[in-house]
Protein backbone atom coordinates (compact mmCIF):
# COMPACT_ATOMS: atom_id res chain seq x y z
CA UNK A 1 0.00 0.00 0.00
CA UNK A 2 1.24 3.46 -0.76
CA UNK A 3 -0.66 4.81 2.25
CA UNK A 4 -1.03 3.04 5.56
CA UNK A 5 -4.43 1.53 6.28
CA UNK A 6 -5.91 3.10 9.36
CA UNK A 7 -9.52 3.02 10.42
CA UNK A 8 -10.53 4.84 7.26
CA UNK A 9 -11.71 2.56 4.51
CA UNK A 10 -9.36 2.80 1.56
CA UNK A 11 -11.02 2.50 -1.79
CA UNK A 12 -10.16 2.36 -5.46
CA UNK A 13 -9.62 5.37 -7.65
CA UNK A 14 -9.73 5.80 -11.36
CA UNK A 15 -6.45 6.99 -12.82
CA UNK A 16 -6.22 10.50 -14.17
CA UNK A 17 -8.91 11.95 -11.93
CA UNK A 18 -7.77 14.70 -9.60
CA UNK A 19 -8.00 13.91 -5.91
CA UNK A 20 -9.24 17.39 -5.09
CA UNK A 21 -12.46 17.03 -7.04
CA UNK A 22 -15.64 17.29 -5.03
CA UNK A 23 -17.87 14.25 -4.91
CA UNK A 24 -20.38 15.88 -7.24
CA UNK A 25 -17.83 16.77 -9.90
CA UNK A 26 -16.44 13.26 -9.80
CA UNK A 27 -19.91 11.86 -10.18
CA UNK A 28 -20.52 13.97 -13.29
CA UNK A 29 -17.31 12.87 -14.95
CA UNK A 30 -18.20 9.27 -14.33
CA UNK A 31 -21.71 9.54 -15.71
CA UNK A 32 -20.19 10.55 -19.03
CA UNK A 33 -17.69 7.70 -18.92
CA UNK A 34 -20.36 5.12 -18.16
CA UNK A 35 -22.37 6.10 -21.20
CA UNK A 36 -19.36 5.57 -23.42
CA UNK A 37 -17.94 2.30 -22.11
CA UNK A 38 -18.28 -0.64 -24.45
CA UNK A 39 -16.31 -3.53 -25.91
CA UNK A 40 -13.47 -2.36 -28.15
CA UNK A 41 -12.63 0.60 -25.94
CA UNK A 42 -9.62 1.03 -23.69
CA UNK A 43 -10.36 -0.28 -20.20
CA UNK A 44 -10.31 2.65 -17.76
CA UNK A 45 -7.16 2.36 -15.68
CA UNK A 46 -7.47 2.35 -11.90
CA UNK A 47 -5.62 1.82 -8.70
CA UNK A 48 -7.33 -0.09 -5.93
CA UNK A 49 -6.58 -1.49 -2.50
CA UNK A 50 -6.70 -5.25 -2.55
CA UNK A 51 -6.49 -8.31 -0.34
CA UNK A 52 -4.24 -10.96 -1.84
CA UNK A 53 -3.27 -14.20 -0.11
CA UNK A 54 -3.07 -12.82 3.41
CA UNK A 55 -1.65 -9.41 2.55
CA UNK A 56 -3.01 -5.97 1.73
CA UNK A 57 -1.63 -4.32 -1.38
CA UNK A 58 -2.43 -1.89 -4.17
CA UNK A 59 -3.40 -3.19 -7.58
CA UNK A 60 -3.06 -1.04 -10.68
CA UNK A 61 -4.80 -2.31 -13.79
CA UNK A 62 -2.12 -1.00 -16.13
CA UNK A 63 0.46 -3.16 -14.34
CA UNK A 64 -1.18 -6.05 -16.17
CA UNK A 65 -0.55 -4.61 -19.64
CA UNK A 66 0.98 -7.37 -21.76
CA UNK A 67 -1.30 -9.96 -20.16
CA UNK A 68 -4.93 -10.85 -20.56
CA UNK A 69 -7.09 -9.65 -17.68
CA UNK A 70 -10.34 -10.99 -16.32
CA UNK A 71 -11.95 -8.32 -14.16
CA UNK A 72 -15.00 -9.53 -12.27
CA UNK A 73 -17.29 -7.34 -10.24
CA UNK A 74 -19.66 -9.00 -7.78
CA UNK A 75 -22.26 -7.65 -5.35
CA UNK A 76 -20.69 -8.63 -2.07
CA UNK A 77 -18.58 -10.94 0.02
CA UNK A 78 -20.30 -13.97 1.50
CA UNK A 79 -22.38 -14.36 -1.65
CA UNK A 80 -21.69 -16.70 -4.54
CA UNK A 81 -19.24 -15.19 -6.99
CA UNK B 1 -10.63 -23.04 -12.88
CA UNK B 2 -7.80 -20.74 -11.82
CA UNK B 3 -4.95 -23.02 -12.99
CA UNK B 4 -6.52 -22.98 -16.44
CA UNK B 5 -6.62 -19.17 -16.40
CA UNK B 6 -2.97 -19.12 -15.33
CA UNK B 7 -2.09 -21.41 -18.22
CA UNK B 8 -3.76 -18.88 -20.52
CA UNK B 9 -1.70 -16.08 -18.91
CA UNK B 10 -4.79 -14.33 -17.55
CA UNK B 11 -4.53 -12.00 -14.57
CA UNK B 12 -7.71 -12.25 -12.50
CA UNK B 13 -9.13 -9.50 -10.31
CA UNK B 14 -12.32 -9.80 -8.30
CA UNK B 15 -13.91 -6.59 -7.12
CA UNK B 16 -16.68 -5.66 -4.71
CA UNK B 17 -17.51 -2.70 -2.49
CA UNK B 18 -16.42 -4.66 0.59
CA UNK B 19 -13.34 -3.54 2.50
CA UNK B 20 -10.08 -5.45 2.29
CA UNK B 21 -10.73 -6.51 5.89
CA UNK B 22 -14.00 -8.16 4.93
CA UNK B 23 -12.27 -9.76 1.93
CA UNK B 24 -9.75 -11.25 4.35
CA UNK B 25 -12.45 -12.58 6.66
CA UNK B 26 -14.43 -14.06 3.80
CA UNK B 27 -11.34 -15.71 2.36
CA UNK B 28 -10.22 -17.10 5.70
CA UNK B 29 -13.58 -18.16 7.08
CA UNK B 30 -15.35 -19.47 4.01
CA UNK B 31 -13.51 -19.41 0.69
CA UNK B 32 -10.44 -21.25 1.95
CA UNK B 33 -12.80 -24.14 2.77
CA UNK B 34 -13.94 -24.27 -0.85
CA UNK B 35 -10.64 -23.48 -2.57
CA UNK B 36 -7.44 -25.07 -1.33
CA UNK B 37 -5.17 -22.32 0.00
CA UNK B 38 -7.83 -19.63 -0.36
CA UNK B 39 -8.49 -17.27 -3.23
CA UNK B 40 -5.31 -17.10 -5.34
CA UNK B 41 -5.99 -13.75 -7.06
CA UNK B 42 -6.30 -10.21 -5.66
CA UNK B 43 -9.69 -9.17 -4.27
CA UNK B 44 -10.16 -5.47 -4.93
CA UNK B 45 -12.00 -3.18 -2.54
CA UNK B 46 -14.21 -0.63 -4.29
CA UNK B 47 -15.87 1.23 -1.42
CA UNK B 48 -18.23 3.85 -2.84
CA UNK B 49 -18.20 2.06 -6.18
CA UNK B 50 -15.65 4.38 -7.81
CA UNK B 51 -14.49 1.69 -10.19
CA UNK B 52 -17.93 0.19 -10.61
CA UNK B 53 -19.36 3.53 -11.75
CA UNK B 54 -16.73 3.94 -14.44
CA UNK B 55 -17.29 0.38 -15.63
CA UNK B 56 -21.05 0.85 -15.62
CA UNK B 57 -21.79 -1.86 -13.07
CA UNK B 58 -22.54 0.17 -9.94
CA UNK B 59 -26.11 -0.05 -8.71
CA UNK B 60 -26.78 3.22 -6.89
CA UNK B 61 -29.94 2.03 -5.15
CA UNK B 62 -28.36 -1.09 -3.68
CA UNK B 63 -24.93 0.49 -3.21
CA UNK B 64 -23.15 -2.49 -4.74
CA UNK B 65 -21.52 -3.53 -8.00
CA UNK B 66 -23.63 -5.98 -10.00
CA UNK B 67 -22.00 -8.99 -11.67
CA UNK B 68 -19.86 -7.42 -14.37
CA UNK B 69 -17.21 -9.41 -16.18
CA UNK B 70 -14.65 -7.69 -18.39
CA UNK B 71 -12.15 -9.42 -20.62
CA UNK B 72 -9.22 -7.10 -21.33
CA UNK B 73 -6.50 -7.84 -23.88
CA UNK B 74 -2.72 -7.29 -23.45
CA UNK B 75 -3.09 -3.80 -24.97
CA UNK B 76 -5.60 -2.83 -22.28
CA UNK B 77 -8.58 -2.96 -24.64
CA UNK B 78 -11.90 -4.40 -23.47
CA UNK B 79 -12.67 -7.32 -25.77
CA UNK B 80 -15.68 -8.69 -23.97
CA UNK B 81 -18.09 -7.65 -21.27
CA UNK B 82 -21.04 -9.29 -19.62
CA UNK B 83 -23.21 -7.75 -16.95
CA UNK B 84 -25.71 -9.75 -14.89
CA UNK B 85 -27.98 -8.69 -12.05
CA UNK B 86 -27.07 -10.26 -8.70
CA UNK B 87 -29.32 -13.37 -8.51
CA UNK B 88 -27.68 -15.27 -11.36
CA UNK B 89 -24.08 -16.47 -11.16
CA UNK B 90 -21.70 -16.73 -14.08
CA UNK B 91 -20.68 -19.62 -16.29
CA UNK B 92 -16.91 -19.75 -16.24
CA UNK B 93 -16.71 -22.35 -18.99
CA UNK B 94 -18.04 -19.72 -21.40
CA UNK B 95 -15.52 -17.18 -20.14
CA UNK B 96 -12.68 -19.65 -20.80
CA UNK B 97 -14.06 -20.37 -24.27
CA UNK B 98 -14.14 -16.66 -25.06
CA UNK B 99 -10.60 -16.13 -23.80
CA UNK B 100 -9.35 -18.99 -25.97
CA UNK B 101 -11.23 -17.61 -28.97
CA UNK B 102 -9.91 -14.07 -28.47
CA UNK B 103 -6.37 -15.36 -28.00
CA UNK B 104 -6.66 -17.43 -31.18
CA UNK B 105 -7.94 -14.47 -33.16
CA UNK B 106 -5.22 -12.22 -31.77
CA UNK B 107 -2.53 -14.75 -32.64
CA UNK B 108 -3.81 -14.82 -36.21
CA UNK B 109 -3.45 -11.02 -36.26
CA UNK B 110 -7.07 -10.63 -37.24
CA UNK B 111 -6.92 -12.95 -40.26
CA UNK B 112 -9.17 -15.50 -38.57
CA UNK B 113 -12.52 -15.22 -36.83
CA UNK B 114 -14.37 -17.75 -34.74
CA UNK B 115 -17.98 -18.47 -35.69
CA UNK B 116 -20.85 -18.99 -33.26
CA UNK B 117 -20.48 -22.05 -31.00
CA UNK B 118 -16.76 -22.25 -31.85
CA UNK B 119 -14.66 -24.40 -29.55
CA UNK B 120 -10.85 -24.71 -29.51
CA UNK B 121 -9.73 -27.09 -32.25
CA UNK B 122 -12.76 -26.40 -34.43
CA UNK B 123 -12.33 -24.68 -37.81
CA UNK B 124 -12.14 -20.90 -37.86
CA UNK B 125 -13.21 -18.57 -40.62
CA UNK B 126 -10.49 -17.00 -42.77
CA UNK B 127 -11.45 -13.39 -43.05
CA UNK B 128 -11.45 -11.98 -46.57
CA UNK B 129 -13.50 -11.38 -49.71
CA UNK B 130 -13.39 -15.09 -50.59
CA UNK B 131 -15.41 -15.87 -47.50
CA UNK B 132 -18.37 -13.74 -48.50
CA UNK B 133 -21.30 -15.99 -49.30
CA UNK B 134 -19.18 -19.12 -48.62
CA UNK B 135 -19.49 -19.43 -44.88
CA UNK B 136 -21.89 -22.35 -45.44
CA UNK B 137 -19.03 -24.32 -47.00
CA UNK B 138 -16.70 -24.09 -44.03
CA UNK B 139 -19.03 -23.78 -41.08
CA UNK B 140 -21.48 -26.56 -40.33
CA UNK B 141 -22.84 -26.11 -36.84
Amino acid sequence: MSEPIGCARPTGKVMGEGEQKTAEETQDTKEVDVMGLRAGMKAPDFESPAYHKGTFKTVKLSDSLGHWVLLCFYPGDFTFV
Amino acid sequence: MYPELQKLDVHVYACSVDSVFVHKMWDESELSRMVDGGIPYPMLSDGGGNLGKVYGVYDDAAGVNVRGRFLIDPDGVIQGMEILTPPVGRNFAETIRQIKAFQHVRKSKGTEATPAEWQPGKPTLKVGPDLVGKVWKVWKP
